[in-house]
């Protein structure tokens, strides 16, 4: 292993003036205008900004990745250790790539090929741009691999990427992206499609690598969290342009443009929102030993049983919020499809304000439906494209009777109570934002006037300051309509602002339930604790701009 | 938590939609595709009033005269006049073509939406579509007709009858992958009725490629129903049809080419129109093709 060079000044990647324009329009569109950057070896540079900030398209740029048709660098300068890559040949790029610069991706699965063993694949780098044998090749990755700390590296060399796990994909394209060396490491939300606990041990193994091998980092991220773990170096992008930028400890504490600090302000705090009185109001939704076994049949006739969900007993009361909290496949999802009776549970019960729903015919069930009412992850899927907002909002209502004209009417008080315009009843989706269209869902939701509202990752997909306005109106509603929340997330930040009680869930199971201020800052089961202990950034207190008084114990 | 309120009202007005229909001028092959087809089907309703002579009327006096004045393209073993045949032919043929197209798409889209909605109608249903798909199509054709006489009406159920199959395949194959949008689980949600969920969130979907199939539909069946003809087991031979014309001038293709010349050349410049057509229509309703072409 070479000895990190420690020296400040050796500037890796040096970025002047650079502007990225639409090709269709020269001059007119600026995707990225006129910015300037330095990543130095052993340091990692974080560029931090929203959907459509021009965040990807700067590393595209260095990668000399841009869509060759439709995006051209037209100004500025892209220095790799010394070497202009604007003048770079494709030739030379192909080279550049693999020994002097390398790249890691959001989702692991499809960046590598799923039928080569990763074994082989890390292998092909080696064989194009080495001279080495087969065995020094082979010595080579089984070391590399070992220090991405993956276990078994024998097994996993000649493993298929899909019988890896998503966390051990991520840590074979970090293997292969190292494996040569390379000056600069970029990596482009590599742990946004991670579990918390995963993204923990993936960016404390950057870390620690990054110091092993001097190399310099550039990280792209949307999560000001995960900024507070990994960075020295913090760039704030807004549309192309860079707002701030600067030592880490002086962005988060001293934050000198509006935008930085409205960003900052956004990030929801980990320290749990006081929580509603108890009340002795109404119970409007529990249920009981709910189960949910999917049978997956072999090809050899054997029946393998997976619970997805077992023994969930729940209570929600009027006017409260619930939060299930779970990394994926934790079985949140599933118990909240159970319980809006889309798909059917396998054992135990759902109760509506004491009416049993959990086995009722389509027909049966038809009353009750109105009572209990869902709001989606997705906010582009969720939306059917080819209504206009208006007919999506006055289906439910039309459904049980209402007069068209009527339902039409009250769809434009509830675009108002989502702070829409009104206007927008006879537009659709597709001219609106992400966070507009979740309005929009609210707001078809809300139609049905139902007691209960479930919200599986309503705001996961959305901007962090979007998910604030958002979180911010299901609040109001609630307090105004005195409708239960059933909030799913795998985010504990938003849980701890929006949640009453939390339930956390692990395999399909409950491991703790309770209040959210006991849960989040005391935690009973070790599961919890170290969920709480993966949150990326817990240190901070963003919206204070200070480190975190109390820590969570 | 500052939050500041939603003030965007600038949202973008909607894309003038005008002119869908755009892509038929989009290069010219498609163009002249387009004008083509025009034209046959212009000349096929035209036919009365374009026709110079009785498409039908036997004259053993004027039997096969080579092309003149009074007969443009010379007439058939007949006497009858080639030109107003082929005009009058067009009629038929055109129908068979577009009426099997829209039968056999009505009849699969209904048969599509519900199997791709129920399991278990789907389980019977596509095994039976999958037996029917295994029958060869001019067989069970030739069977039908034989079994009930030929007319139009049988002609037409012989040639929809192994549609049906592809159009249910392709629908429930979109709806499938419908269902599972989270638009569709909201209709449930919100207690919506199955025939609306159907007609509603789900048939939207199937509309672009069930445009593309209608052409290939269109194409074949215009080609099978001249196969039938020429076999003998189509329409009964003095209606004319571009089979019927073909099949009758077969006997006398070394005397005169050019009886089955020209019918031939009419079906292939439709048939090929059609075809062009539809592959236009497939490009311009999934813009993944025209990525592919370089993103012009």
């Amino acid at each position: 292993m070479k000895p990190a060079n420690t020296s400040e000044s050796t500037t890796v990647l040096d970025i002047k003036n650079l502007v990225v324009e639409l090709q269709a329009r020269q001059g007119s569109d600026r995707i990225i205008d006129g910015i300037s950057l330095q990543a130095h070896a052993g340091k990692t540079l974080c560029i931090v900004g929203e959907s459509g900030s021009g965040k990807s398209v700067t590393s595209l740029a260095v990668m000399g990745l841009l869509p060759k048709k439709s995006l051209t660098v037209t100004g500025g300068s892209i220095q790799l250790a010394g070497e202009d890559i604007r003048d770079a040949s494709d030739r030379r790029l192909r080279q550049l790539r693999a020994t002097t610069m390398a790249m890691i991706f959001q989702e692991p699965m499809t960046a590598l090929n799923p039928v080569i063993t990763v074994g082989r694949q890390i292998d092909e780098v080696l064989r194009t741009h080495t001279t080495l044998d087969a065995r020094a090749r082979r010595q080579h990755i089984l070391s590399m691999m070992e220090q991405v700390r993956l276990p078994d590296v024998e097994r996993i060399f000649f493993s298929y990427p899909h019988r890896l796990s998503g966390g051990q994909r991520q840590r074979i394209m970090i293997a292969m992206a190292l494996i040569l060396e390379p000056k600069l490491l970029i990596a482009d939300e590599p742990t946004t499609a991670l579990d918390v606990t995963t993204q923990k041990q993936i960016l404390t193994l950057i870390r620690d690598l990054q110091k092993d091998h001097g190399t310099a980092v550039l990280f792209i991220t949307h999560d000001m969290g995960v900024v507070a773990e990994i960075a020295d170096q913090v760039a704030v992008m807004r549309r192309g342009q860079i707002v701030e930028q600067g030592a880490l400890n002086d962005i988060l504490r001293t934050p000198k443009q509006d935008y930085t600090r409205n960003l900052l302000s956004t990030v929801p705090s980990l320290i749990p929102r006081v929580a509603r009185d108890a009340t002795n109001a109404p119970i409007v939704l529990d249920t009981y030993g709910l189960t949910k076994v999917y049978r997956e049949r072999s090809l050899l006739g054997g029946v393998r049983e997976v619970a997805a969900a077992s023994d969930v007993t729940l209570e929600l009361q009027k006017g409260r919020t619930l939060g299930i909290v779970g990394e994926s496949g934790s079985g949140k999802s599933t118990l909240a499809r159970c319980i809006m009776r889309l798909i059917d549970p396998s054992a135990g019960g759902i109760r509506l304000a004491g009416h049993e729903i959990s086995f009722l015919s389509r027909r049966l069930l038809q009353p009750h439906r109105k009572r209990i009412q869902m709001i989606f992850q997705d906010p582009y899927r969720s939306l059917n494209p080819r209504l206009t907002v208006g007919e999506t909002i006055a289906e439910g209502p039309v459904n049980y009777g209402t007069p068209h004209k009527t339902a039409l009417v009250r769809a434009r008080e509830l675009l108002k109570l989502v702070d829409l315009p009104a206007d927008a009843i006879t537009r659709y989706p597709h001219q609106f934002s992400g966070g507009q269209r979740q309005r929009i869902a609210i707001a078809r939701a809300l139609a049905m006037d139902p007691d209960v509202l479930v919200a599986d990752e309503a705001v996961s997909a959305l901007d962090v300051s979007v998910q604030a306005q958002v979180l911010q109106l299901l609040d109001e509603l609630q307090t105004r309509l005195g409708i239960a929340l059933l909030f799913i997330t795998h985010d504990l930040r938003v849980a701890a602002q929006i949640c009453d009680d939390v339930m956390v869930m692990q395999h399909g199971r409950i491991v703790e339930q309770g209040p959210a201020g006991e849960i989040l800052t005391h935690p009973k089961q070790a599961y919890t604790r170290q969920l709480l202990e993966a949150a990326p950034g817990r240190d901070w207190d963003f919206a204070n701009f200070r480190p975190t008084v109390a820590t969570v114990q | 938590m500052a939050v500041e309120p939603f003030t965007d009202s600038a949202i973008p007005l909607q894309v003038p939609a005008g002119s869908r229909l755009k892509f038929l001028a989009s290069g010219p092959i498609v163009t002249a595709a387009t004008v083509c087809l025009t034209l046959v089907v212009a000349s096929a309703i035209l036919a009365p009033w374009l026709s110079p002579h009785d498409p039908v009327q036997l004259a053993p006096s004027l039997r096969l005269k080579p092309p003149s004045a009074e007969f443009v393209l010379g007439t058939d073993a007949y006497g009858r006049d080639l030109l107003s045949r082929i005009l009058y032919g067009g009629r038929i043929s055109l129908l068979i073509g577009i009426g099997s197209a829209v039968i056999s798409i009505a009849i699969g889209l209904a048969i599509g939406l519900v199997s791709g909605f129920f399991k278990w109608v789907d389980a019977i249903v596509m095994r039976v579509m999958d037996g029917l798909m295994a029958i060869p199509s001019i067989l069970l054709a030739i069977a039908v007709i034989s079994l009930s006489g030929a007319s139009l009406k049988t002609v037409l159920v012989a040639i929809v009858i192994p549609e049906i199959p592809r159009v249910v395949r392709l629908v429930r194959s979109v709806v499938l992958s419908a269902r599972e949008e989270p638009y569709v689980e909201a209709a449930i949600a919100m207690g919506s009725s199955l025939p609306k969920i159907l007609w509603r969130h789900l048939m939207p979907n199937t509309i672009a490629p069930l445009i593309v199939q209608g052409t290939y539909i269109c194409a074949s069946a215009i080609l099978t129903e001249a196969i039938l003809s020429f076999l003998g087991a189509g329409i009964s031979p003095e209606t004319p049809t571009w089979g019927n014309i073909m099949a009758e001038g077969r006997a006398f293709f070394q005397l005169r080419p050019s009886l089955i010349f020209w019918p031939g050349l009419m079906l292939s410049i439709a048939i090929l129109s059609i075809n062009l057509i539809g592959d236009a229509t497939r490009d311009a309703l999934d813009p993944r093709m025209k990525q592919r072409e370089g993103g012009k």
